[in-house]
């Protein structure tokens, strides 16, 4: 099924997330998790042999309401990945600052050295 | 040496392209901003490909011709005054008589569907997001990826022995 | 149609899978890319070009942050050996969620069939019905976006702005890492 292959990408970012050491491959499996949740809403607002939401002029609402793939799902994924890059930047940022005051980017360092 | 290549950018033929190109692609966003009511795109999608085009000045030409394009100051000013511009179309519902707060105040006559001044007050929401997202994204990316990496090859050189 | 889709996200998949397990930094962000460029396409053949054309430019943009991050930075781990305990737990984890998520989209609607045919009075319908003549905007998704459910992009543009403030502030320069020296201010 198509939708278990979207939940497989979410779950190799999950294990990602689990399982590394990096703080950056951290976020870089944060933000392949992000790209199957996306996938996997438009996935399931997906209509068969269906045409984009955009109105052309010469096709009756009723015809298009039937053929139109859904368009709410598409807005909202539209919104939600802008707002990645944006909490990707915030990591990012964080990262780099981590860098600089253990001057190492391993999560076991990080968390034995204090202050 | 590092510094030398985030403060002078790359070489003669990468600068070339990108003074060529920029221009083609700041077009193409705010052509996805205008007509974002009637093919695809909308402010979002024209605020990313604005500010690629900005990216790509900094890459090519090191951070300060990228910023003497766009300066800081100026691009933290247009990112609070498009999300304001947005705010204040959202305002403009509520003056109406029965009016909400996100209500599209202009109303389109029949004849002017497919048109770019059609679909309310779409366009000018269109425009404030666009101003935002594009100033946001390269203003992040200024601080984040080119002033950084100059501040710690500075540092590095004064460090050593 | 079905098939072309279901290889493209094995693909994604497989390069998802190089990212998280190569040791090295570089290779990861690659592969990261290709995730991003192969759902882009993955968007066109799903009937959402809107959607593709932010996901391309915002791959593109994360991919440049990501890699101007780690050039030049030590990023070795500390202790080369892979702890078995991690492991087995990430897998035992997403084993779990992976046989409750398979169950689950047992009860899903096939694939072809969108959500809103599921329920009578969904709101997509009424969305593209009355679309271009209550908004007056032939682009469905954006009258969706600006008009009729306008509080979320309102959501979205603060949620960008506070996330941009905090990148700022974090970045923000007021000593420097071993104390002797100090800088202030960011400008």
């Amino acid at each position: 099924m198509i939708y278990s292959l979207s939940l497989l990408l979410i779950l190799v970012g999950l294990y990602g997330v689990i399982v590394s050491r990096n703080t950056l491959k951290i976020v870089i499996s944060l933000v392949i998790m992000e790209h199957g949740v996306h996938l996997l809403l438009i996935l399931v607002g997906y209509r068969a042999g269906g045409q984009p939401p955009i109105v052309d002029p010469e096709t009756a609402m009723a015809v298009f309401a039937g053929q139109a793939v859904d368009p709410l799902p598409q807005a909202l994924v539209l919104t939600s990945i802008v707002i990645g890059l944006g909490v990707l930047a915030l990591l990012v940022a964080l990262c780099v600052r981590l860098y600089e005051r253990y001057g190492t980017f391993d999560v076991t360092e990080i968390r034995r050295l204090r202050g | 040496m590092k510094a030398d290549r985030h403060t002078e950018g790359m070489g003669i033929i990468v600068k070339t392209v990108a003074r060529w190109l920029k221009g083609f692609i700041l077009l193409y966003g705010i052509y996805l901003v205008l007509y974002g009511h009637i093919t695809p795109g909308g402010g979002f999608a024209g605020g990313v490909v604005i500010s690629c085009a900005f990216i790509l000045l900094t890459l090519a030409g090191g951070e300060n011709h990228g910023l003497r394009f766009f300066p800081k100051t100026a691009s933290s000013t247009l990112d609070s005054m498009g999300l304001l511009l947005f705010l204040a179309i959202a305002w403009l519902g509520t003056w109406w008589l029965g009016g909400a707060f996100f209500k599209n105040v202009i109303s389109t006559p029949e004849q002017a569907y497919f048109t770019l001044f059609s679909g309310g007050t779409i366009p000018l929401s269109n425009i404030g997001l666009g101003l935002k997202v594009a100033s946001s994204l390269f203003l992040v990316f200024t601080v984040l990826a080119a002033f950084r990496l100059a501040m710690d090859a500075a540092d590095k050189d004064e460090d050593e022995p | 149609m079905i098939e072309v889709l279901a290889i493209l996200i094995l693909l994604s998949v497989i390069a998802a899978i190089v990212a998280v397990e190569t040791e090295e930094l570089l290779p990861a962000v690659i592969a990261l890319g290709a995730v991003g460029f192969l759902l882009a396409i993955i968007f066109v053949f799903l009937a959402a070009p809107d959607v593709a054309i932010v996901q391309i430019g915002v791959e593109v943009i994360s991919l440049v942050i990501l890699i101007r991050a780690t050039l030049g930075r030590d990023t070795k781990p500390a202790t080369p050996r892979r702890r078995i305990f991690g492991t087995i737990v990430g897998v035992a984890v997403v084993g779990a969620i992976g046989l409750f998520g398979v169950r689950i989209f047992t009860e899903f609607p096939g694939f072809g069939s969108p959500v809103m045919d599921r329920f009578v009075d969904a709101p997509s319908v009424t969305y593209l019905l009355d679309g271009l003549s209550s908004v007056g905007a032939p682009n469905i998704v954006t009258a969706v976006l600006l008009d009729f459910r306008a509080y979320d992009t309102l959501g979205e543009a603060t949620v960008l702005f506070t996330a941009v403030l905090g990148a700022l502030v974090i970045l923000r320069r007021k000593a420097r890492v071993h104390g002797d020296k100090e800088e202030d201010g960011k400008k």
